[in-house]
């Protein structure tokens, strides 16, 4: 209730105090009609206020009684600031409200003077006035109209208005009247004149514009309870935007320059900011100056700017200021390219370096996640001013390094994000991954972060890499690489597993696959290094790890093994280290792994993809150990049914393409793969598995295996096939199945027939077609309109390849169809 | 005496005029019923000359004993009221007995007189300047015209012109040290100085200067004193730090001040000081007071 009271008072007190103002601003206002002539005959008048203890005994023009009212009726408009009821916001309320009233007695003040009267006699008038606080102002706007005058040097005018505005000492009421000074003299602040002129006048002002801090900031809001506390800093806050204000317009003044701004000014307004030893204060100063001040001056006074925050009270926010003055730094390094040369005059990287150091040594109870962020900012700005120096790079990662050693893991959330960000900044900068891994300290600033951190961090360093397409060409780079996103590549200790997301395990493991492509050398010597340390800690991986990444080391090993193929295959001697045997040993062991998953029908392919690369390197022996593998495999790990049909036709089609094997090899690798064919499980697929094997004897191409009587023998096997799977589906289903099996191996035999297998001849072709028909038309057949239609269009091609004429069209003539 | 003289019907008028009365400067005088009027001003060794003009009501005599004019320089205690002492008195004899049927003129002259004190119109305390013109006449009572002037003395600059300075506090609660720019000042004069707190540990409100004067009459176990504070100007506004400094400016030409006068013919004395004065935010008032010499200068020196 007290403070609900205080506060209803206190509208209550705004309330009075802008009648008071506006009553007396409206006499003001009559009084400032302009005087008609000057005249010369002064009179001494005399007038007492009842409100105030004001006085003026005032030599005036003779009919200049508006004059007399003007400065009364103002003065006392101007003793409403004088009340110490208002906090700042509602001050600032009745302030402004003076101060547009001010504005209109300063132009009266200037008709004043154009008519005749003396500035000097105004200027001394208003002293006149009993009361400090409407004679200061009094004395401000005539001082700005004086110095606009020049009828005195505008130094000595200014010197005299921050001097007298000493005697107000209230923290309040002084900042609103230096606020006021510095308004209205701020388009009139000296011009440089002499070095000395603006040099006294700019540090006058901020002597003069110092003392409200210490008591308006610093000493409010240290006790009391919450709610008093809160008021408080919202009146600081109020404050500051006055200061800062100030602060503004200093900088505003053109008098000073960069010499005089080094050796006196910020001295000067350092000493004061470290004087007043009020956290929120000295660290809004510290951002003022900083954001108000040309960029060049900061550079080159960096050094006693940065001096002056070890000296900081120990909880001032530090980091953000000196955040923000790196940043400015940057950009203005960015901005434009002839200033870096001043960056490396005055060493602004060893400087910033060093200050940061300080303070984080100073500032013991800094968070984690604030010298981590001062860091950022280093970083931030070496990358932008220093692009080139990454030793510089390094040493920030170092100091990083140093500060974490001997911590936990980082588990602040906003630690983590900050040493991301120090982390991603390089990668984003240099758009090459080769430039982190040259920075040793890198992975080191890496091993702080959590596990799930730590994978973030490595996705975003593989997507740079995705990104920039940049090419890691060499296996000590691989290495280190490996080394920075060990998070994705094996377990660390004491991740939970079962928390792990699905798909976001699945994500980053694609992740690393991709990565794995991205290695590349052209030579093949450092290239099967590579390979090698990739397989090394891929290995590592674990079982869930292997399906994703070892499909990718397998193909980026087989791409190795065509190029070594492509170049000239006698050159390569046994003495050379990168041989696609070696090559092919490796993946054998690189297979097995896969095992252990496991993941057989994957392994599988690869032992194929492997044969077939080997076919091409007309490495017999090496193909045949591999589909060897792929049939144990098959064998012993492919259980499931429809697994097998897909391994099986996998298995044809590759073994369909070798063309090392010798017929001892082939045979054995034939008769295996028909074998299986004819025992999966489902009639369909064994009749569709035996046809395709048909094609295992009968390579189209030159020298390829011919041998006809196999292939009918396939074909006939597979035609009784399909004759079981009908009768069996008659006993099951009581009604035969669909013909397409039939047709399919029709197809075969047109196949085969076209290619002239002499084994393949128009009769049996046209007896099959027959069988079809018959069929077709049988009573329990069931209707398929997909076969149905499969049949008439091979009967459609038929025909077409009679009409066509030529050999074939002969060939076909003997079908009747 | 008697004051009410021009309330009766006067068979003749009387009036005095100055040689040079319409060049001469005036000078503001606050009558007894309270009336400022606007008479001649003068200074010490001047000469003091004009004409007396008779005017009998028309067609009436009168008979006199003869007509003089005094100059008198006069002191008046109100405390004593009714008692003057004249510490100078001149008399210039303008007509033997006779009678007066028409207007008639007497010139006069003083010259050179010795006015050594200033007009002043203090408290308890006044000190002027008339010029009385006397017709005697026998039986009746006599007729008499006063007409005032104002005296005022000036001083050239003083040679030793020392400044204030004074190191005062209260032992570990405040420690000042004020300057004051000079310790004589003229009428027009501009205080100008500085305060530094060396030591402050109590919370002040604020600080001003205020300007007194102590006027002081009679002798012995007699003497009164009358203080009036003739100016309160302040300062400063709010709390100072230690190490502070803060300018005085004060004008003091808006204020009604007087020359300093010690012992004016042994009746009375008018001093001035300037005091200093701290207040606190419990309203508790710190002050220091220092005099002053207060001197006319000579406006066009």
């Amino acid at each position: 209730m007290i403070s609900s009271d205080g506060i209803e008072d206190e509208e209550k007190w705004l309330a009075e105090g802008i009648a008071g103002l506006q009553q007396n601003a409206f006499h003001m206002h009559r009084s400032l009609v302009p005087i008609p002539k000057p005249n010369p005959n002064f009179v001494r008048l005399n007038f007492n206020s009842r409100f105030l203890d004001f006085q003026f005994v005032v030599v005036l023009l003779k009919d200049s009684n508006n004059l007399r009212d003007a400065l009364k009726y103002s003065a006392q408009m101007l003793s409403e600031l004088r009340t110490s009821r208002l906090s700042p916001h509602k001050y600032y309320d009745l302030y402004m409200r003076a101060f547009d009233e001010l504005r209109k007695l300063e132009m009266f003040f200037k008709e004043e003077t154009k008519r005749g009267c003396s500035i000097i006699d105004l200027y001394e008038l208003v002293q006149h006035a009993g009361n400090i606080l409407p004679r200061l102002y009094l004395l401000c706007t005539v001082g700005s109209v004086y110095i606009k005058s020049k009828e005195a040097p505008a130094k000595d005018v200014l010197k005299d208005l921050v001097e007298m505005c000493r005697g107000v000492q209230h923290p309040v009421r002084g900042l609103f009247l230096r606020s006021y000074l510095s308004q209205v003299s701020r388009d009139k602040l000296p011009d440089i004149g002499s070095e000395y002129e603006g040099c006294y006048s700019a540090c006058e002002f901020i002597l003069f514009g110092d003392p409200e801090l210490r008591p308006a900031i610093g000493l409010s809001g240290l006790q009391g309870p919450a709610r008093e506390k809160e008021k408080r800093e919202k009146e600081r806050s109020e404050l500051r935007d006055l200061v800062g204000k100030n602060l503004h317009v200093l900088s505003q003044i053109e008098g000073i320059d960069l010499d005089m701004y080094k050796d006196t000014v910020l001295p000067r307004i350092l000493e004061q900011v470290v004087n007043c030893k009020d956290e929120l204060a000295q660290y809004y100063l510290m951002d003022c100056i900083i954001q108000v001040f040309p960029d060049e001056y900061h550079l080159q006074t960096l050094e006693t700017l940065l001096g002056a925050c070890p000296q900081l009270q120990p909880t001032v926010d530090i980091k953000t200021v000196l955040s923000q003055l790196m940043e400015r730094l940057s950009n203005y390094a960015a901005s434009s390219a002839e200033v870096l040369p001043e960056f490396l005059q005055v060493e602004a990287f060893a400087k910033l370096s060093n200050a940061i150091g300080k303070v984080i040594e100073a500032q013991v109870d800094m968070p984690v996640v604030g010298s981590i962020s001062l860091y950022v900012s280093l970083l931030t700005f070496t990358l932008r001013v220093h692009p080139d120096r990454l030793d510089y790079v390094d040493q920030v990662l170092g100091a990083c390094v140093k500060k974490l050693s001997g911590k936990a893991k980082i588990e602040d959330s906003k630690a983590t994000k900050q040493i991301v960000a120090l982390l991603s900044a390089p990668l984003e900068k240099y758009n090459d991954i080769g430039i982190a891994l040259k920075l040793s300290n890198y992975p080191r600033v890496m091993d702080h972060l959590d596990n799930g951190t730590n994978k973030v961090m490595a996705v975003v360093i593989i997507q740079s890499i995705m990104k920039n397409n940049s090419c890691i060409s060499t296996a000590e780079k691989v290495e280190a690489l490996f080394e920075l996103i060990k998070g994705l590549i094996k377990d660390l200790d004491g991740t939970p597993v079962d928390e792990l997301d699905e798909e976001d395990f699945k994500e980053e493991q694609n992740s690393v696959g991709r990565l794995i492509y991205m290695f590349y050398n052209d030579d093949p010597e450092e290239m099967l290094k590579i390979i090698s340390v990739v397989r090394k800690h891929i290995l590592t991986g674990g079982p869930t790890r292997l399906a994703f990444t070892v499909p990718p080391l397998i193909f980026s090993a087989l791409k190795l093994v065509r190029r070594l193929q492509g170049q000239d295959g006698d050159v390569i001697g046994e003495d050379m280290p990168a041989t696609p045997k070696k090559i092919f040993q490796l993946l054998h062991q690189t297979i097995e792994a896969l095992l252990s998953v496991p993941a057989p029908e994957l392994a599988l392919k690869l032992y194929l993809q492997c044969a077939e690369a080997a076919n091409d390197c007309d490495l017999e022996l090496v193909a045949y150990e591999f589909f060897t593998q792929a049939f144990i495999l098959y064998e012993e790990e492919v259980a499931d049914s429809k697994a097998q049909v897909t391994a099986i036709h996998l298995i044809i089609g590759t073994l369909q393409r070798m063309n090392i094997f010798g017929v001892e090899n082939r045979d054995t690798l034939t008769h295996k793969a028909t074998g299986y064919s004819a025992k999966l499980l489902k009639k369909p697929d064994q009749c569709r598995a035996v046809y395709a094997c048909s094609h295992l004897f009968w390579v189209d191409d030159q020298d390829g295996v011919k041998d006809g009587e196999r292939v009918l023998l396939c074909l006939k096997r597979a035609l009784r096939i399909a004759n079981a799977a009908q009768q069996m589906a008659n006993v099951t289903r009581g009604s035969s199945g669909s013909v397409a099996l039939f047709v399919e191996i029709l197809n075969k035999y047109l196949y085969f027939f076209e290619k002239g297998n002499p084994q393949i001849t128009s009769s049996v072709i046209q007896g099959l077609i027959e069988l079809i028909t018959t069929e077709m038309q049988s009573e329990n057949s069931t209707p398929d309109p997909s076969a149905d239609a499969f049949f008439s269009s091979t009967l459609r091609y038929i025909q077409f390849q009679k009409q066509k004429g030529g050999v074939m069209g002969e060939k076909y003539e003997a079908i009747k169809a | 005496m008697n004051f009410l003289v021009g309330a009766f019907k006067q068979p003749c008028n009387i009036s005095i005029k100055f040689v040079d009365g319409d060049t001469r400067k005036q000078a503001p005088l606050k009558k007894e019923n309270g009336q400022t009027v606007m008479v001649p001003l003068f200074q010490s060794q001047e000469n003091i000359a004009g004409e007396v003009c008779l005017e009998p009501v028309v067609g009436k005599k009168v008979e006199h004993n003869g007509v003089k004019i005094e100059l008198l320089g006069q002191i008046e205690l109100y405390f004593d009221r009714g008692n003057f002492y004249d510490f100078t008195s001149l008399v210039r004899e303008l007509d033997v007995p006779g009678d007066i049927y028409e207007r008639k003129t007497y010139p006069f002259e003083f010259s050179t007189v010795e006015m050594p004190y200033e007009s002043y119109n203090g408290v308890n305390v006044r000190l002027r300047y008339i010029l009385k013109v006397t017709i005697s006449r026998s039986y009746v009572s006599n007729i008499v015209e006063y007409q005032d002037f104002v005296v005022r003395n000036y001083t050239p600059l003083p040679t030793i012109n020392n400044s204030i300075k004074m190191e005062v506090g209260i032992e570990d609660c405040l420690h000042i040290e004020f300057e004051y720019g000079k310790s004589k000042y003229h009428l027009k004069d501009v205080i100008i100085g500085k305060i530094y707190f060396l030591l402050v540990r109590i919370k002040i409100k604020n600080m001003e200067l205020e300007i007194r004067r102590r006027e002081s009459t009679g002798s012995g176990p007699n003497t009164y004193v009358e203080t009036e504070t003739l100016a309160k100007f302040e300062l400063m506004d709010g709390a100072p730090v230690r190490g502070e400094s803060i300018p005085i400016r004060l004008f003091l030409s808006p204020y009604d001040l007087t020359p300093t006068y010690r012992n004016i013919n042994n009746k009375f004395s008018v001093k001035y000081y300037l005091n200093l004065v701290l207040v606190d935010e419990e309203d508790r008032r710190y002050f220091k007071q220092q005099e002053i010499t207060v001197y006319r200068l000579q406006e066009d020196s």
